[in-house]
């Protein structure tokens, strides 16, 4: 049992090893690129400095990347969710804006729970696309990842919606205990998935249906309410994130609010362990993979990479995380390294090495 | 018959995994010309050997010779391109694809670049007129049977100038005629020159094929015999490490009489259940502490019969009756609602969850029936589990492993113990002893007595007479998919009689019973 658990243990360094790393060595990088990066100061209050800005800046992110988590993990994926993003941002921005006080907070609260809960019949309908009907996950969903963009332009009837609201201006640029109230509410938002799936059964449930969705029905899972309540979680992610994304900015803009973040989002579930596959999945790894993302984008910016070329060094970036973490890459560059075949007794290879099916 | 000089050697094999020592210090050699039997039970380390000599598995410790040169695959591709090709266990198809392209995919013909798919296809049914074989190459292979699937896979590997052909256990879903047009193959190819390495649980193909014989228990290596010189009794002893007499004890058991247990309502009682293309209606009545035995030929029906008494797939007429009442069993959840269990004989696809830990695949059935709101507490979850890891002895004996690791017998078990943990009332087990070793075999037979003596009906489907004959108090027979008789195992039926019922479907006159 004690060597069980200590093979448990070390297997779960394992797999958060390479991503912890990656992020630890861009930040040393950027450290030395410009020693004043891992500062932060006291001003009002508040912490300031590039690692409170990299938190507040990517709790959208792990926000979309939470949900994204769970439909990958059931086999599915979820390309609506930078449209969610939009659509709720767009009503919530809109009813503060037709509203007579934009400050009161019972407004803001009425704009979010419609938001939210526009969000969740979208999130539904792509459940019932996938669940109900059968359409593969990413037709089914690209079909409200075009749509949706036209359906928030419709809402914010062309134009980008202007608030300026104190309370909703808070979800994005707030401050609680010194530190941006964003990234309690992603951590908040992690939690919560992360209880609601690891202290029920759902998480094994989705790992379950996603793993071997046959076998699952046969179990006698429901497996297509379990793929439809992935689909309603994601969006309900993306919502709350659509917020933070609109109030940063106190406007909504239809065009452009979450704009390629599904991509992002999955990039950072792969990024955190997750296969696209379908299966197990791993919400802390999601999280770094999300702070991995973010990081890079403020290394383009704080390095002064020129807009042209800075696409193409995230995407070298991110193609070399996925490369160092995959087993089957670096056992053959150990493999490699040795020169001939490899040695019968070449042991430190030897416990790491996955059992395939 | 055999060179002199082995084609083959592997000397002190070692390979570990995190946990298990699968292999340790193993010899074995293969000479050209010659059907050489590599027998063990289940986790005795029949397949990691393959799997370490064919380059799946890096090796710990030993060597590869391969024609007097020492070798060291990365894989079934360099191997298979060495002379070393394999038919595993489960077929390792692409089923979407069709029987040509699955036959070459990876060395097709080519010119310029382009694929030559004529020739692919004209080469397809050259070889497999080999096998006797005649289809549609351009189907695809998901549109064929299992064995005729297996067929397809050992033409891709004998198409590849093997020198030596690894069967790993090619015959579990064939059934006699197709065994023996097997074996006709082997044969065949054996005189041509070439070394079969073959795996399999039935004891009667090894001394029906095989020329030589090498044991292996627990990892090690028990000894290579001659096949005059290893008689059955003798393997069978070697291969378990201790006397064997636990079939002898199941028949030897008092079992109730039919009359007796037939005397109540039935626990289920379906009338006229059937499904188009599936299963013509069927009348069955199944009553609580009954073993009724499922025979009849692969695809004569006995797996639909199955998938519709547990809601797998949907009866479109017919009624069903549980305990007396009136129910629908429309899908799995409301099967097990009624206190239904159903192993698959397809146990990759439709059994393990292969990333879940062989805990989370134990408590998986009771936990769908909770719920997700309503988590099995950790605590109780280790209770279950260690207890059936014990009761069914299952190896490794370790909850966290992914159950994708343990050997195909052991993952049966895990299965069986998923369904036990809710405690059915009806268990319905499709080929639970299928490509499993002997001592599990008698474990898992022992246990259906034991089920049924508690108290619990076992609906029996299996390929083997013997097995049926020996468990069942009661046997449904199947042919064309029509349930055509149902014998009551008494006295008067013995392996002949049920042949002959499977052969004619006569007996008609008992099925109205």
């Amino acid at each position: 049992m004690s060597d069980a658990g200590h093979r448990f243990r070390t297997l779960l360094g394992h797999r958060l090893f390479w991503p912890v790393a990656v992020l630890v060595v861009m930040l040393a990088a950027n450290t030395v690129y410009r020693p004043g990066f891992l500062a932060v100061e006291i001003n009002n209050g508040h912490l300031y400095g590039t690692p409170i800005d990299i938190l507040r800046l990517s709790a959208p992110l792990i926000l979309v990347a939470l949900g994204m988590t769970l439909v990958i993990s059931t086999g599915g994926i979820d390309l609506s969710v930078g449209s969610t993003c939009a659509i709720s941002g767009a009503i919530a921005c809109l009813y503060i804006s037709r509203a007579p006080d934009q400050n009161n907070l019972g407004t803001v609260l009425t704009a979010l729970a419609m938001a939210l809960g526009v969000a969740l019949v979208l999130g539904a309908w792509n459940g019932v696309l996938v669940s109900v009907i059968g359409i593969q996950p990413i037709i089914a969903t690209l079909i409200l990842m075009v749509a949706g963009r036209g359906l928030a332009q419709l809402i914010a009837e062309g134009q980008i919606i202007t608030i300026n609201s104190g309370p909703y201006r808070a979800i994005g640029l707030g401050h609680l205990l010194t530190l941006p109230l964003a990234i309690f509410i992603a951590l908040a938002a992690a939690l919560l998935v992360a209880a609601f799936t690891r202290r029920t059964a759902l998480g094994m449930i989705v790992e379950s249906v996603g793993g071997n969705r046959e076998a699952s029905r046969l179990a006698g899972i429901r497996s297509g309410r379990v793929v439809f309540l992935v689909y309603v979680v994601s969006a309900a992610c993306a919502a709350i994130a659509g917020f933070m994304m609109t109030a940063n900015v106190s406007s909504a803009d239809g065009n452009n609010t979450g704009l390629w973040v599904e991509l992002d989002a999955i990039l950072a579930v792969v990024i955190g362990g997750t296969s696209l596959a379908g299966g197990r999945f791993y919400l802390s790894g999601t999280i770094v993979g999300a702070l991995i993302i973010q990081t890079l984008t403020t290394t383009v910016y704080a390095m002064n990479i020129s807009p042209q070329t800075a696409l193409l060094f995230k995407a070298v970036v991110v193609i070399a995380v996925c490369l160092i973490q995959a087993p089957a890459f670096r056992a053959r560059f150990r493999r490699r390294r040795p020169g001939t075949p490899p040695p019968p007794q070449s042991s430190p290879q030897r416990q790491k090495e996955q059992v395939p099916a | 018959m055999t060179d002199s000089r082995p084609v083959l050697t592997m000397t002190g094999i070692s390979k570990s995994f995190p946990g298990v020592r699968a292999l340790h210090n193993v010899d074995f050699q293969l000479f050209p010309g010659e059907v050489h039997a590599l027998m063990g039970e289940n986790g005795a380390g029949k397949s990691t050997l393959i799997k370490v000599l064919t380059g799946v598995y890096g090796i710990d410790e030993g060597s590869v010779t391969l024609d007097g040169e020492q070798v060291a695959f990365n894989g079934p591709m360099q191997a298979a391109a060495a002379g070393v090709s394999t038919v595993y266990q489960e077929v390792n198809l692409c089923p979407n694809l069709s029987v040509a392209e699955n036959i070459f995919i990876g060395r097709e013909p080519r010119r310029f670049g382009a694929v030559r798919w004529g020739e692919v296809r004209r080469r397809a049914r050259q070889l497999l007129a080999r096998l006797d074989l005649d289809i549609d190459v351009t189907a695809p292979v998901a549109s064929f049977s299992l064995a005729v699937q297996q067929m397809v896979a050992i033409a891709r590997a004998i198409d590849v100038q093997a020198r030596v052909l690894i069967l790993d256990e090619p015959t579990s879903s064939l059934d006699a005629g197709e065994v023996a047009q097997l074996f006709r193959i082997m044969r065949q190819l054996r005189d041509e020159g070439i070394a079969i390495l073959f795996v399999t649980h039935f004891l009667d193909q090894v001394y029906g094929i095989a020329d030589r014989i090498t044991v292996l228990r627990n990892g090690a290596l028990v000894g290579e015999y001659p096949i005059a010189e290893l008689p059955q009794l003798a393997l069978v002893e070697k291969m378990i490490g201790k006397e064997l007499d636990v079939l002898e004890r199941i028949e030897e058991q008092p079992r109730p009489e039919l009359a007796v247990l037939e005397g109540g309502t039935p626990f289920v009682q379906v009338s006229q259940l059937g499904r188009k293309g599936a299963v013509a209606p069927f009348t069955l009545a199944i009553h609580a502490g009954e073993v009724v035995g499922l025979a009849g030929l692969l695809g004569s029906g006995r797996t639909e019969v199955a998938r519709l008494l547990f809601g797998a797939d949907r009866a479109d007429r017919g009624e069903v009756e549980v305990n007396g009442a009136r129910t629908g069993l429309r899908n799995p959840v409301q099967a097990i609602d009624q206190g239904i269990g159903f192993c698959s004989e397809n146990r990759r696809a439709e059994g393990i969850i292969a990333d879940l830990s062989v805990r989370e695949n134990m408590i998986l059935a009771m936990q769908a029936a909770r719920g997700w709101l309503r988590p099995i507490p950790r605590r109780r979850q280790d209770e279950l589990v260690d207890r059936y890891i014990k009761a069914l002895s299952i190896r490794p004996a370790n909850p966290e492993m992914p159950v994708r690791n343990l050997s195909g017998g052991n993952q049966q078990k895990v299965l069986l113990a998923r369904w036990l943990i809710t405690e059915p009332r009806l268990l319905i087990l499709d080929e639970p002893t299928r490509g499993i070793d002997i001592g599990a075999k008698a474990e898992i037979q022992k246990l259906v007595v034991q089920l049924s003596d508690g108290g619990m009906a076992v609906l029996f489907i299996s390929a083997e007479l013997e097995e049926v004959l020996r468990l069942s108090h009661k046997i449904a027979v199947m042919r064309d998919r029509e349930l055509v008789a149902q014998l009551d195992n008494d006295d008067t039926v013995d392996a002949d009689r049920v042949m002959q019922t499977i052969a004619s479907g006569t007996e008609r006159e008992e099925a109205s019973r």
